[in-house]
């Protein structure tokens, strides 16, 4: 499975605006000041336009941080792929 | 990459401008925001956002492009879907919030009924008559209570249309009855000055309706707009807002080769550009000098910069096919000089600041070094081929318009009116025989009605001559024509080589045998030709008429009004000790007999309005 950390990584860092952030697999929305429902919608998004992938109604309420969002990620493109 | 030493210049972050990619500018506002507010001179602005859907995004992002355009805003948003409530219903943090801008952002979302299946034409026109009802008196409440402006989108098209093609023919058809509505606010908009429609219809075609609305953001935020179509929005509604401000550019400013016929003419000659419809590259071209030519005909001015002899450049025009010609052009600069210095050479011929002008060049070399030299220059990277200058002039929203007044029209005619004034100037020994020559008559009076709209227009525009750039509102030009203890001027100038049109405002409060002057203003068109003498005797005359015997005026320092330092003292004021260096104190003693100061502008009677440009 391709390391899809980098981007994510810097994804957070434009989006928060902060060129040391560092995100793992166990980062949460708690963890990172000013991540709130607005930035959740700036994250989804960049993401979505990042990967070309199209999170589903309800997919992003049950994700519970950053790891399960990258393994949601990588399977939607192996999905992609498999077309 | 400015080539003197120094501190560069701040300039707008290359994200905002065009050609923008909205993701970018989604995913990196933060840091975007801060760079923007870097920027010096930011005019505040009040700004309610009424939603009748999310408008979290639009608030964010509307920051960033009101900051692009020079303003800074401070928001307030409805409680969801409440635009309605809170206007109609008291909604107090609103009142006192007290915005100078209101924006309705409701969406097709929001009409309360649309027609069910199968009713009739008449079921369907009362529907219409009261939606459009409920508008209005929404649009009543605000205009009564509020001194704001009022942007009201208008209906985008829905996403889902169950009857297909019947939705656009039949009255009961969603197409159809939104069409209708949307023909119903500008109807409205066209009779109310204070109205300004955001054409989101438009944008929803323009965006694409398959990228204006995602389903996700709907059920998941009740965004009635997806993220990209926020963005495209935003602009939207920045450039009205910031033509509102008087922030709109003055002067387009153009290369020839390639950038207004294909080819190069010094090479190819008057036969071998393209221009016109024999060749496809020609019928671009064709079409873009059509585009320019409506810009200034509707009071754009235009200017060349074009590195070419100039006989060349000037042959240009006399092809067949050119739409524009030689007279369209205020200025007109075909030399070896670098562009920089033309530009800046056009900017104060014409006496409007850099910060008007728009450069448009097919050659990126030439762009960079108008970027780099004048970085108050807007400059939009066009590329190379022609179909796409209108699209960045557009995108831009640099010309956008508030309405169009009869003045703008004339605006163009006068700067090529003006030519033949500066030429008559120098054949005349002195300068009292060269104003006598003009043949100058001025018609000066209390604010009327019919001239208001041009008054807040003059008022929230100038810059240098300008005692105190106090801002008005329309609403607060209206309230104080209509106040007994205001005396209000305006003033119009003519000459023989036509009518310069309304070019000075003067505002005073009257306390006790006291006025005090907290506006005077005059279009830069007009300096020099006495019209500030002509203004300051009517005031004279009509503080004699009231009893008035001391006048005081007040000069604010500006970064632009440096020129109007020493107008009371010229005017024969006696300079008041004053703590602050912000708002310096003069004073006029009234005596009898006042000797008029202006001697060669006539006195006229207010025109009946059809007589405009004689």
């Amino acid at each position: 499975m391709e390391d899809l950390f980098p981007q994510i990584q810097s994804i957070f860092r434009d989006v928060f605006d902060d060129a040391e952030l560092t995100v793992t697999e166990n980062t949460t929305a708690s963890d990172v000041p000013g991540w709130d429902s607005l930035t959740n919608i700036n994250l989804i998004f960049a993401i979505e336009h990042e990967f070309n992938v199209k999170f589903a109604l309800g997919e992003i309420q049950e994700l519970s941080n950053v790891g399960e969002m990258v393994t949601l990620i990588q399977k939607k493109r192996s999905q992609a792929g498999k077309k | 990459m400015s080539l003197e030493a120094g501190p560069t210049k701040w300039a707008i972050p290359k994200e905002m401008r065009f050609p923008i990619s909205a993701e970018e500018i989604l995913r990196k506002r933060q840091a975007l925001k801060k760079e923007l507010l870097k920027q010096p001179n930011l005019t505040a602005s009040r700004i309610a956002i009424l939603g009748g859907s999310t408008t979290q995004e639009v608030k964010s992002i509307l920051e960033l492009f009101l900051l692009a355009q020079g303003i800074q805003a401070s928001f307030y948003e409805s409680e969801y879907n409440a635009y309605y409530e809170e206007v109609m219903f008291e909604g107090v943090a609103l009142r006192e919030f007290k915005p100078d801008v209101v924006l309705v952002h409701t969406t097709w979302h929001n009409v309360s009924r649309l027609p069910g299946l199968l009713e009739s034409e008449q079921e369907a026109e009362e529907l219409l008559r009261r939606e459009v009802g409920r508008f209005e008196a929404f649009w009543s409440k605000i205009h009564s209570e509020f001194g704001a402006v009022i942007i009201q989108n208008n209906f985008d098209l829905p996403s889902l249309r169950p009857l297909g093609n019947l939705e656009a023919s039949e009255a009961y058809g969603r197409v159809n009855f939104l069409q209708r509505l949307n023909a119903e606010f500008a109807r409205y908009a066209r009779s109310h000055s204070r109205i300004l429609i955001n054409d989101i219809h438009y944008l929803s075609a323009q965006v694409g309706l398959e990228r204006w609305f995602d389903f996700n953001y709907w059920y998941n935020y009740h965004m009635a707009l997806s993220p990209v179509a926020t963005v495209a929005m935003a602009q939207n509604v920045a450039s009205i807002v910031k033509s509102i401000y008087g922030k709109s550019k003055k002067c387009l400013v153009l290369d020839l080769d390639n950038t207004l016929w294909g080819g190069v003419i010094g090479d190819d000659g008057l036969q071998g550009i393209l221009l016109g419809r024999d060749h496809p590259i020609g019928e671009a071209y064709a079409n873009f000098q059509r585009y320019v030519k409506e810009l200034r005909q509707r009071g754009v001015l235009l200017a060349v910069c074009s590195k070419n002899d100039f006989e060349n450049a000037k042959e240009g025009f006399t092809h067949p096919d050119s739409i524009l010609k030689f007279e369209d052009f205020s200025a007109f600069k075909a030399n070896w000089n670098p562009k920089s210095d033309n530009i800046k050479e056009i900017a104060a011929e014409l006496n409007i600041g850099l910060d008007s002008l728009v450069f448009i060049d097919d050659n990126p070399v030439e762009r960079a070094i108008v970027s780099a030299q004048v970085p108050e220059v807007a400059v939009p990277e066009v590329g190379s081929e022609v179909h796409r200058f209108a699209e960045a002039i557009e995108a831009e929203g640099y010309f956008e318009p508030v309405k169009i007044v009869q003045d703008d029209i004339e605006r163009a005619s006068y700067y090529a009116g003006n030519a033949q004034r500066t030429a008559y100037e120098s054949a005349f020994a002195n300068y009292g025989e060269f104003l006598t020559s003009l043949e100058m008559t001025a018609e000066i009076g209390a604010f009327v009605p019919v001239y208001l709209e041009r008054i807040t227009q003059l008022i929230n525009k100038s810059n240098q001559f300008n005692l105190t750039t106090r801002r008005y509102t329309a609403a607060e030009v209206e309230a104080v024509s209509q106040d007994s203890n205001a005396i209000t001027l305006y003033g119009r100038l003519s000459d023989k080589y036509g009518d310069n049109g309304l070019v000075s405002v003067v505002i005073g409060s009257v306390q006790g045998d006291t006025v005090e002057i907290d506006l005077w203003l005059m279009s830069c068109r007009v300096l020099k030709r006495e019209m500030e003498w002509a203004m300051f005797d009517a005031l004279v005359e009509e503080c004699m008429s009231r009893g008035v015997r001391k006048i005081r005026g007040v000069y604010i320092p500006s970064k632009k009004n440096s020129m109007v330092a020493e107008h009371y003292g010229g005017l024969g004021f006696t300079r008041l000790e004053e703590a602050s260096t912000e708002r310096k104190l003069w004073e006029y003693e009234l005596s009898q007999p006042y000797s008029m100061k202006a001697q060669h502008i006539r006195r006229s009677p207010r025109k009946a309005m059809s007589a405009v440009g004689t």
